[in-house]
């Protein structure tokens, strides 16, 4: 038969659902540590994509600037120094070329005469314009100095056993670094090599005093930091130094390779300090030209755009991270709301798709219970109707008070299948007028035995004329029933709960139920109808108000909450009497 | 008044002979039907005053029976039966003629009063709605 099928075919079902593979979860509420994870991911692309290409940017503007700022530092420097190695590059060649030209012009015989020596020296020394010679020497090809004319008393000597006149024999000139010698003053010797007819030859040498040398070094320009110097390949002083030593002295710092150009090089000196050394090899001498320039002097612009620019780079870093900071946590603060909204909807439907289920199996059952209850109240009836029309016996009485019973029965049967039917029949379908007095007392109809245990009061307080509402009956059925839910749990036993039904305003009806329990303490009562919010862990889910609340405001209503701890707890709903939209 | 000719319809047999049994005792001519096209063959066959309807049956459901009804014996007054109170059948069947909806376990007096107002409806009362 048809009817048995059908009985079978709900716990089939439920069956069939229960093996279904378990849902991706969307309920699962997301853990703190996923969330923290989510925004340092965020944080870090964020920063990285923003960050990287600024510093690169600073980087690259940071070494253009160092390179355009030290150039512009540098080559003025560079332009000095090579002026500088010009015009004594010029001195020197201009001496020896008088020289040269005196041992091709004038006879042995006459450079060998004192008084001619003497008279060359003074017109020399009046030709080139900023000084020429202090002495002037021949010297034989055995060393032996042959005639001499200065203020030294040189005559007679013999340099055969000196390096600069097997120099000068070798390679026919020589120009000498600075020294003492044998009148202990430091001047440079050039010397020039001159063949004689028979086979020999003479050196004419000249002596130049160091101090010429010097003067020749330009110092226009210079800073007092700044410091210009020649000093000879093994780094002894030529000039005195600022900063670095007197003449003939070592200089700290180390000798310039040997270069064509003019070299600019940055270093640290011996007192710490970083600078600029630009170095030039005068031509035809031993000497170095050196001009040193402190690099805090020469880049003092630098160093001032370099701050600006790191703290442009800092303070834009600084920005950048707070905005990404700043707004990183409120993505997140919105996702994880816009989970917990989620989630709780997840709990809503599945709550109700459950307690649909929970309906539908209680409308099944019902059903099936109802025909049989059909058989046996005709059956009585048919056997009450036979007693009470067949002759009277002993037993009549007693067979008509047992049928009497049985019909009883019966009607309590009816009286709980009709109140599940009526739970289910109600449950999908929407906007119909209703008595909420009723509502709610078919609302606690499900509760009574429990106020019967437990010896609770349920008292109506309903004021006259009260319109109907038209709103959700199953909604409403399911608000009511979890209210009144907390409300048995609140109180103990003999407690007192009084439901009270007035019109609030023209267009609205407050249900207000009211019980005399524990109450809520007053910092959970902002929480209470927040999702997953319980006083009860392990006792619910924490779901029951926050859906409540929420199937409340679909139906156009408002809940509200007074407590107090020890006194008792009233929850109003405010229904619209009649639904708009 | 003639006497009043009903025909009880379900599907359980028990329930039929039963309450046959019990009209009989009361003067009632009370035929049963355990299907939809039983029911119909005997309102063929034969007059009703009235018909009692499950509407959930195998085979020719209540409310099918309702409209052949409807369509070849609409003197007959039809009262529509159920083991499950579903608003929608309610509104159907008073969409089609049935004077009365009653739900199961369906105690027979109730019965006879629904009838009694189905066929006297100018007698006052409720409509047994």
């Amino acid at each position: 038969m048809t009817k048995s099928a059908q009985g079978s075919a709900e716990p089939r079902n439920l069956v069939r659902t229960a093996d279904l593979p378990e849902p991706e979860m969307p309920g699962q509420q997301v853990s703190e540590s996923a969330y923290r994870r989510l925004r340092h991911m965020v944080v870090l692309a964020t920063a990285t994509v923003s960050l990287l290409p600024l510093a690169i940017t600073v980087v690259i503007n940071y070494m253009q600037f160092h390179e355009a700022l030290q150039a512009e530092a540098v080559d003025p420097m560079a332009r000095l120094t090579l002026n500088t190695k010009r015009s004594l590059e010029l001195f020197l060649s201009e001496r020896r070329s008088a020289l040269t030209f005196l041992v091709h012009d004038r006879p042995f015989a006459e450079l060998c005469d004192r008084a001619a020596l003497t008279r060359i020296i003074s017109n020399l020394n009046r030709s080139l314009d900023v000084g020429a010679f202090v002495d002037l020497g021949v010297i034989d090809d055995d060393g032996a100095q042959l005639c001499y004319s200065g203020p030294y008393e040189l005559e007679g000597r013999n340099y055969s056993d000196q390096d600069w006149f097997h120099e000068v024999a070798r390679r026919g000139t020589y120009t000498s670094d600075v020294f003492l010698g044998f009148r202990n003053s430091p001047h440079i010797a050039i010397a020039i090599k001159h063949d004689r007819p028979d086979g020999g030859f003479y050196v004419l040498r000249a002596t130049i005093d160091a101090e010429m040398l010097s003067e020749q070094i330009l110092t226009a320009g210079l800073q007092p930091t700044d410091d210009v110097f020649l000093i000879n390949r093994e780094g002894i002083l030529q000039s005195p130094s600022r900063h670095y030593g007197e003449i003939l002295g070592q200089v700290p710092l180390p000798v310039p390779h040997y270069s064509p150009t003019v070299e600019v090089v940055e270093l640290e000196d011996d007192r710490g300090r970083t600078i600029f050394m630009s170095s030039a090899h005068i031509h035809i001498s031993p000497f170095i030209l050196v001009q040193i320039k402190p690099a805090r002097e020469a880049m003092g612009r630098w160093f001032s755009l370099r701050s600006e620019l790191l703290a442009f780079l800092f303070v834009s870093a600084g920005l950048i991270l707070a905005v990404i900071l700043w707004g990183s946590g409120q993505l997140i603060r919105r996702m994880r709301e816009a989970d917990e909204r989620r989630t709780a909807l997840y709990h809503q439907v599945e709550y109700s798709n459950k307690l649909a289920s929970i309906g539908r199996l209680a409308a099944g059952v019902a059903h099936e219970i109802n025909n049989p209850l059909a058989i046996i109240n005709e059956k009585a009836g048919l056997l009450l109707d036979l007693v009470t029309v067949g002759p009277e016996t002993e037993h009549k009485l007693r067979l008509v008070t047992t049928v009497d019973s049985i019909l009883r029965s019966v009607q309590r049967c009816k009286k709980v299948t009709h109140r599940l039917l009526g739970f289910a029949r109600h449950m999908d379908v929407q906007n119909e007028t209703i008595d909420l007095e009723n509502l709610l007392r078919e609302v606690l109809g499900f509760l009574e035995k429990e106020a019967e245990y437990r010896d609770l009061t349920v008292s109506f307080r309903v004021e006259d004329d009260l319109p109907t509402v038209v709103s959700d009956r199953g909604q409403l059925q399911q608000v009511f029933l979890n209210i009144l839910n907390n409300a048995f749990a609140a109180v103990s036993e003999g407690g007192q709960i009084e439901i009270v039904l007035a019109r609030e305003g023209v267009d609205n009806i407050a249900v207000t139920i009211a019980d005399d329990g524990v109450g809520i303490p007053e910092a959970h009562l902002q929480q209470i109808f927040d999702p997953f919010f319980t006083t009860r862990p392990g006792a619910g889910t924490g779901l029951g108000l926050s859906i409540t609340y929420g199937i409340v405001k679909k139906l156009g209503g408002t809940c509200r909450v007074e407590s107090e701890v020890g006194r008792g707890t009233h929850f109003t709903i405010v229904l619209p009497i009649s639904r708009e939209g | 008044m003639d006497q009043l000719r009903l025909l009880f319809v379900d599907d359980e047999e028990e329930l039929v002979s039963a309450v046959v049994e019990r009209l009989e005792l009361r003067g009632i001519d009370g035929v049963g039907a355990t299907s939809g096209d039983e029911a119909l063959h005997f309102l063929r066959e034969s007059s009703f005053d009235v018909v009692v309807l499950d509407v959930k049956m195998p085979g020719i459901g209540g409310l099918e029976v309702l409209r052949t009804i409807n369509r070849r014996h609409p003197e007959v007054k039809v009262i529509l039966m159920t083991g499950h109170g579903s608003a929608k059948d309610n509104e159907i069947g008073r969409r089609l003629g049935a004077v009365a909806y009653l739900e199961k376990p369906v105690d027979l007096e109730d019965l006879l009063s629904t009838v009694d107002q189905a066929l006297n409806p100018e007698g006052g009362g409720p409509d047994g709605r």
